[in-house]
């Protein structure tokens, strides 16, 4: 398997940055994340991967709460494993982690806060536990809360002392609709304040919502890191899929059999399907070829630059 | 109180469990009162309900129950995430753990013991118990706060070494008293208040190195290891 590098563009503001290098982990004769290198600066990325494929054991060394077994893990230049300064600028979101159900919302964020030696522990309370909106449910016990509402309380715990850096595993699971669009806003607003945001699915709408910079894991390996869509772009060996419109689609089609980037065309009710080796050359190609022929493009629409099409495609590789 | 200290202590009064704490004492103080009230010798029930009952089941049993407690239920349920995500020195969340639940184990055991041994003997009897156990509280729970940190069974193993190691061999194999903290707790209230109603099998400079080293040993393995705790490996 080999590794696609389209890495985001540099940070507009300096912000903390977690590097893994070479990080294995084993347990026994199972390799659960081999030889992951990877770099995560500013914004929000997501970590998609089937179930099984080591993003949570990932996730675990990123935090400090697993050692790698090869390589190491550093946020600013810190070891994450065996040293807790590097909480001050990290904030974890653990999937299995459970919430005290005898505390309030209020109570359980205030406390994140006193633990962090917050100078106004009150107030950081307030402001973490509005930045998810549980104000009105912030006084009941967390015990009597859904599943969504524990996981904001837990998301606001985590935001109490405004990290850098934030890791969250599985977060929208257990969310309604309505909760899952306000926490990926949320999530939105901090990569975009300059927070480095890496959050863990392995349901590819939800990444393709809130991230187009992924970070793909299959069977414990770094399948392909940076822009899906660049990411697709770099496949070369798979035929990028077009959907072409135009006002007459069987002469456009005749044309574009006998372009060298053209390896297929099906011409259907709705326009024409047009597979080509190469996206570039294709989408170059085409206005000339319209030009030509005097022939009008109506909608050019590339068809498997989904997440979920780049996903399978490196899953299935 | 700090805040590691208050979350233990709502997180321990606020579980179920704790309620097992209660029964135990009930009954030792029941034992005394119902002995002291029909008029049997207290030479006949004295060791029997104080050392038998009190020291042997009451004090390592609470111990155990309090002592996985602060941080082996944290564990099993994965709340302890949310204190080990804080910049706080390892030995700061341990310690204060430690002093709640040696404290808790204390005014749990020490109020019937001291009960108790006013009605078997004398005020100085039970001054003896109640301070004897609450030392020997702290070694327990030392040493059981360590073993949630060593072994995800540390209720079986902790009852492993009070009913087998402490309990079973101490009755056959001499040597193992000199590794019982039972043992240094009937000694050490013995010395306090010689009364004939105890019987020490090691002695008092034993019996307070060892516990002060059981003390101190535990707690810094319970540092250690919470400093490489690691969270269990889902590879999900």
């Amino acid at each position: 398997m080999t590794t696609i590098s389209a890495e985001p563009a540099a940070p507009a503001t300096p912000a903390s940055t977690l590097d893994l290098a070479g990080v294995s982990r084993w347990y026994g004769n199972v390799v659960a994340v081999n030889d992951v290198t990877m770099r995560l600066g500013p914004g929000v990325t997501g970590l998609l991967g089937p179930n099984g494929a080591g993003k949570t054991t990932l996730l675990h060394m990123m935090a400090g709460f697993l050692s790698p077994s090869r390589g190491e893990v550093t946020l600013d230049g810190m070891p994450t494993w065996r040293n807790p300064e590097v909480y001050r600028r990290l904030g974890l979101v653990s999937e299995r982690e459970a919430v005290h159900s005898f505390l309030s919302a209020y109570e359980f964020v205030l406390a994140s806060a006193k633990l962090h030696r917050l100078s106004d522990p009150e107030a950081a309370a307030r402001r973490a536990i509005a930045l998810v909106e549980m104000e009105d449910a912030q006084d009941r016990k967390i015990g009597t809360y859904s599943k969504g509402m524990r996981q904001r309380t837990r998301v606001a715990g985590a935001l109490v002392h405004d990290p850098q850096v934030l890791l969250l595993d599985e977060p929208f699971n257990g969310m309604d609709p309505r909760q899952r669009l306000h926490m990926m806003a949320l999530l939105h607003r901090l990569g975009d304040a300059g927070r480095t945001i890496l959050f863990s699915s392995h349901i590819l709408e939800e990444v393709e919502q809130v991230s187009g910079t992924v970070q793909v894991m299959v069977a414990g390996r770094l399948a392909a890191s940076g822009d899906y869509r660049t990411i697709r772009r770099l496949m070369t060996n798979r035929p990028h899929v077009f959907r072409v419109r135009s006002t007459d689609d069987r002469a456009l089609a005749v044309a574009l059999m006998a372009e060298e980037s053209v390896t297929g065309v099906e011409l259907g009710r709705d326009g024409l399907t047009v597979q080509a080796g190469d996206y570039g050359a294709f989408t170059r190609a085409l206005p000339k070829i319209a030009l030509a022929r005097s022939l009008r493009v109506r909608s050019l629409t590339p068809e498997d630059e989904s997440l979920e099409s780049v996903f399978s495609y490196l899953v299935g590789s | 109180m700090s805040t590691v200290s208050w979350i233990t202590a709502r997180g321990l009064f606020g579980r179920r469990r704790f309620l097992l704490l209660l029964p135990l004492p009930a009954l030792l103080l029941v034992l005394a009162i119902l002995s002291r009230s029909l008029g049997v010798d207290p030479g006949e029930w004295g060791p029997a309900v104080l050392v038998g009952l009190g020291l042997a089941v009451v004090l390592p049993v609470v111990a155990l129950i309090v002592g996985t407690g602060v941080l082996g239920a944290e564990i099993d349920d994965g709340t302890v995430v949310h204190i080990l995500t804080k910049p706080l020195p390892r030995w700061q969340i341990v310690l204060p753990k430690l002093a709640v639940a040696a404290g808790v184990t204390a005014v749990t055991v020490a109020v019937p013991l001291y009960v108790a041994g006013v009605l078997a003997h004398s005020v100085r009897l039970g001054l003896a118990l109640a301070v004897a156990a609450s030392i020997g509280s702290l070694a327990y729970c030392a040493f059981f706060v360590a073993l949630s940190l060593v072994t995800r069974r540390p209720v079986l193993l902790g009852l492993v070494y009070v009913l087998i190691w402490e309990g079973l061999l101490g009755n056959f194999v001499s040597g193992t008293k000199v590794l019982s903290i039972q043992q240094y707790v009937i000694t050490l209230a013995d010395r306090i208040a010689p009364t004939g109603l105890l019987t020490s099998d090691v002695s008092v400079p034993v019996a307070s190195v060892m516990s002060a080293l059981i003390a101190v040993g535990f707690t810094a393995l319970a540092i250690d290891r919470l400093r490489s705790f690691s969270v269990a490996g889902e590879t999900s």
